[in-house]
């Protein structure tokens, strides 16, 4: 199967890149991160603010079936530049995860296809190789999956 | 304690790396390790039980010497470690991409 998202994290570095080549023009590829309601459904998670500006903030909250909440993050946006770029700081809450910075860029391939790279420096090697780890990563798909069942059960 | 936070640990260093790139080409003994560095011996043997002990390397007896050699099931481990991250990224994009493939075209200029 082609594996249409790369993460490059090289060993003893504490950034990692993510990209990802979209079927999709720019202009909608950057529209599924300025939207609240189309964040909400990709993310899968619910958005209790998103300023897009520069020194806008956003939060975003995942609750589970019986509606306590299992996941919110925050952020600061720094830099935001339409259909090119959002720089911007990701915290989650309630972890001992610090605080890590988050450079988003979107380019145009062609009419139909576009590219996003993002670019997630953390604070030390150590916690970036925490937050790879496994259970980690799990925990917030169970959220996510958590979240779909709710879903399917309201439609 | 976490044993992949061990392995990344062990994997962080640049002498301990470059043990596991000459091992993968053939297995050796610690002598024969040891002469490709300029570290003192007893440094070389202090890594070569690091990556031992979070299995990174597997020693194995040959009559008299111990000869090292990769172990390459737990490379492969390190190298997936990193996957349900992506996954998880993948996941996302693809919802993303399908969503907004039905986005209205009518709204698509506003």
């Amino acid at each position: 199967m082609e594996r249409k998202t790369k993460i490059n994290a090289e060993e003893g570095k504490q950034d990692l890149v993510i990209t990802r080549e979209f079927d999709l023009p720019l202009e909608l590829l950057f529209k599924a991160y300025v939207e609240p309601e189309i964040v909400e459904q990709w993310m899968g998670t619910k958005v209790l603010k998103l300023e897009n500006r520069k020194h806008g903030s956003y939060q975003f909250e995942t609750t589970n079936a019986q509606g306590s909440v299992v996941f919110r993050a925050n952020g600061v946006i720094h830099e935001f530049s339409p259909d090119h770029k959002i720089t911007r700081t990701f915290e989650m809450e309630n972890t001992p995860f610090p605080i890590q910075l988050e450079f988003l860029e979107f380019e145009k391939l062609t009419d139909d296809t576009s590219k996003l790279s993002m670019h997630i420096v953390y604070k030390t090697v150590a916690h970036r190789d925490q937050i790879l780890q496994m259970p980690f990563a799990q925990g917030i798909n169970m959220a996510h999956n958590r979240l779909q069942e709710v879903v399917s059960k309201l439609a | 304690m976490n044993f992949r936070r061990d392995v990344f640990q062990a994997l962080a260093d640049p002498t301990r790396r470059a043990i596991l790139m000459l091992v993968a080409s053939q297995s050796m003994t610690a002598g024969a390790i040891a002469s490709n560095f300029d570290s003192a011996r007893p440094t070389v043997s202090k890594h070569l039980q690091i990556l031992t002990e979070c299995e990174l390397l597997k020693p194995e007896q040959n009559g008299r010497e111990i000869y090292y050699l990769i172990n390459a099931k737990k490379m492969k481990e390190v190298a997936d470690f990193i996957e349900p991250f992506r996954k998880m990224w993948d996941d996302r994009f693809n919802k993303l991409e399908s969503i907004m493939k039905k986005y209205p075209r009518s709204r698509r200029d506003s």
